[in-house]
């Protein structure tokens, strides 16, 4: 008895965890009558999951916000990455003065939330005519301190050695951090791509701050505008729209599980 | 095969409050194996650092070949160095590690891209270079591990794969940090006769960082042993092993440790051990006397003791002996021969009196010289 015990606790942590997901599933290819049943039974009385599927694909252009979600997903991670290896590669393994004092800041720097800041980015942006742009949307997140903690800890356990044969070898800083450290932490570089990708695909809180042009919205605001224009919620094509955008997350996370996995716990950030 | 000499003169290094190298002056000659010695901590790999150009001093000078590299980059000193963990690029195969230092001097940025470089590289250096990692994986024989990655090789393998990739440019000098630490004990033995041979055959400028003195010993033309940021002494391996300059050379250098015992000076000049007159005489004042083990012998009359533990080394035999007065002995004998112990396990130790060592309570060697014997 005592060896099921916790793969009981952890059955129902999985359970709690997963129901959402298994719900929206079901909602989704159910008809508008049978929404409010409480039965979880997979099978519905009646199959509305093709015209659920359809209304949530063709009311709004769903193909635009995956477009919108990917290009803004995609341009925050490039400088995210770009920006934060380099310094995280300073602040692992050069020696330079204040490197204690940087490291502090970043660390502080990961405690202030995003809500803190909206005001200011975005009077700032308004002011710089930016707003209903790609830009707004990437801008903020732009510079990871997030990033730069998680690849600093990977970093630091790369051998100092091989660097130091890299540096008698003739290469440059930034040969050694791109083409040495950042290839021998490619684990970490997975696990902080998943983490940023996720919370930006599903960031609704930003987006609705600077964008109202339909054309520029990621697929969570899409689906904000979705249900705006369903008035009258037909939940059902709702949760077939929350379906298709949640989707690729899924897909993303279960190709880079084995890195993800082995990225943090590498380096102890949970 | 490019050799050159090195000079290092009035190095100074602290780190922080610690003054890790103090006014090092230093000449490795052109084709000269000299080893760095000494306790970790001394400061004998931050010296190499610094020769390398991985750290900068304090203070003093670097010249490799009369050219003042001082300020010079790692890059551009040529030199070569084999670190104690081999660093080894863990994801390149063994020809590329090989390759790098040549890939790095010889071919461009855009040559050395992934892809583009295919394009862009002149053929003929590639090929050079080809045929240089092939003559370095030849001399190491690794030609068959040229393929893989480090990960697949075993310790001994790397190690020669690390040499290998140090020797493959023609460096100036070779810079090795306890290259042969992370080795068992059979390979390092094999590796130490490898490493002198294959020095034998290139003829390089060598300096070699180590603990151990038996490397020391076994490889070097000249030690130099540190301690504590200073060379105590420089010297062939002979002259440190036969004629210490201070208490703390005579310590650390040969196994068994050197035998100590506290002896006293009189105004005569004669030498006493434990109030016994020696042979020995030299200037008065209390002084430590060392005996290596080799020179203990079993007498008929001097120093009672009695066997604490014997040690067998197959042709020889270490005895540890404790004397009356208490300090203890170690003494090696043939295996062969009886140890001259009663059957309580006790004997009488003497020395042999002018291959002993004298040092002051400054701790600094002092000449003596034999005087008439009187009953040892």
């Amino acid at each position: 008895m005592r060896r099921f015990i916790p793969h009981l606790v952890l059955a129902l942590g999985a359970f709690v965890m997963l129901m959402p997901f298994y719900w929206m599933a079901l909602t989704s290819i159910r008809s508008p009558a049978e929404i409010f049943d409480i039965s979880l039974w997979p099978v519905p009385k009646e199959f509305t999951g093709v015209q659920n599927y359809t209304q949530a694909a063709t009311t709004v252009p769903m193909a635009r916000f995956m477009l919108n979600g990917v290009i803004v997903c995609t341009g925050i991670l490039l400088v995210q990455v770009l920006t934060a290896v380099p310094a995280a590669y300073a602040l692992a393994k050069l020696r330079f003065p204040g490197r204690r004092l940087l490291m502090i800041l970043v660390i502080a720097a990961l405690c202030v939330p995003m809500q803190a800041l909206a005001l200011p980015l975005f009077v700032g942006l308004a002011k710089a005519g930016l707003l209903n742009t790609y830009f707004a949307q990437m801008a903020p997140f732009f510079l990871s301190v997030f990033a730069i903690f998680l690849f600093h800890q990977s970093f630091r356990s790369y051998p100092d050695e091989i660097i130091e044969a890299a540096r008698m070898d003739g290469f440059s800083e930034m040969e050694i951090c791109w083409g040495l450290v950042l290839r021998g932490s490619f684990p970490s570089l997975a696990a902080f791509s998943v983490f940023s990708v996720v919370a930006h695909w599903n960031d609704l809180y930003w987006p609705m701050i600077v964008v109202n042009d339909t054309a520029l919205a990621p697929p969570p605001l899409g689906m904000l505008f979705f249900s705006d224009v369903e008035t009258g919620a037909n939940y059902g094509a709702l949760m077939a729209g929350a379906a298709m955008i949640t989707a690729p997350m899924v897909v993303c996370f279960l190709l880079a599980r084995r890195h993800f996995v082995a990225g943090i716990t590498m380096t102890g950030v949970k | 095969m490019s050799r050159q000499s090195l000079n290092l003169s009035g190095i100074r290094k602290g780190f922080g409050q610690t003054q890790v190298l103090k006014d090092i002056s230093l000449l490795v000659r052109e084709g000269e194996f000299l080893s760095l010695v000494g306790m970790s901590g001394c400061g004998k790999s931050t010296l190499l650092r610094i020769i390398a150009g991985l750290e900068a001093p304090d203070h003093g000078t670097v010249h490799i070949g009369g050219r003042d590299v001082t300020d010079s980059d790692p890059s551009d000193r040529n030199l070569a160095m084999v670190f104690q963990s081999y660093a080894l690029y863990p994801h390149m195969t063994v020809r590329h590690n090989i390759a790098t230092p040549l890939r790095m001097r010889k071919l461009g940025l855009a040559a050395r891209l992934p892809l583009l470089g295919r394009i862009t590289a002149s053929r003929r250096t590639l090929a050079e270079i080809d045929a240089a990692v092939a003559q370095a994986a030849d001399t190491l024989q690794i030609t068959h591990l040229l393929d893989r990655k480090p990960a697949q090789l075993s310790g001994g393998q790397r190690q020669r794969v690390a040499l290998a990739r140090a020797l493959v440019r023609q460096p100036a000098a070779f810079l090795m940090d306890e290259p042969l630490s992370n080795l068992d004990a059979k390979l390092r033995a094999h590796m130490r006769d490898e490493l002198v041979a294959l020095r034998r055959r290139l003829g390089s400028t060598f300096v070699y960082v180590t603990h151990d003195q038996v490397e020391a010993m076994t490889m070097s033309d000249r030690i130099a042993l540190m301690i504590e940021g200073r060379i105590e002494q420089l010297g062939a391996p002979d002259e440190l092993y036969h004629s210490p300059a201070t208490l703390a050379v005579a310590k650390f250098i040969g196994s068994p440790t050197i035998n100590l015992l506290p002896a006293e000076v009189a105004p005569c000049g004669v030498v006493h051990v434990h109030g016994r007159a020696t042979g020995l005489a030299s200037v008065p004042g209390p002084a430590t006397l060392g005996i290596r083990a080799e020179d203990v012998r079993v007498t008929a009359s001097g120093m009672p003791a009695r066997i604490l533990r014997e040690e067998k080394h197959g042709p020889d035999r270490f005895l540890t002996c404790e004397l009356d007065e208490g300090e203890t002995i170690v003494l090696r004998q043939k295996a062969s021969e009886p140890t001259g112990a009663d059957e309580n396990g006790k004997l009488c130790l003497g020395f042999v009196e002018d291959r002993a060592h004298l040092f002051g309570a400054d701790g600094l060697r002092r000449e003596m010289r034999l005087t008439e014997k009187v009953a040892a």
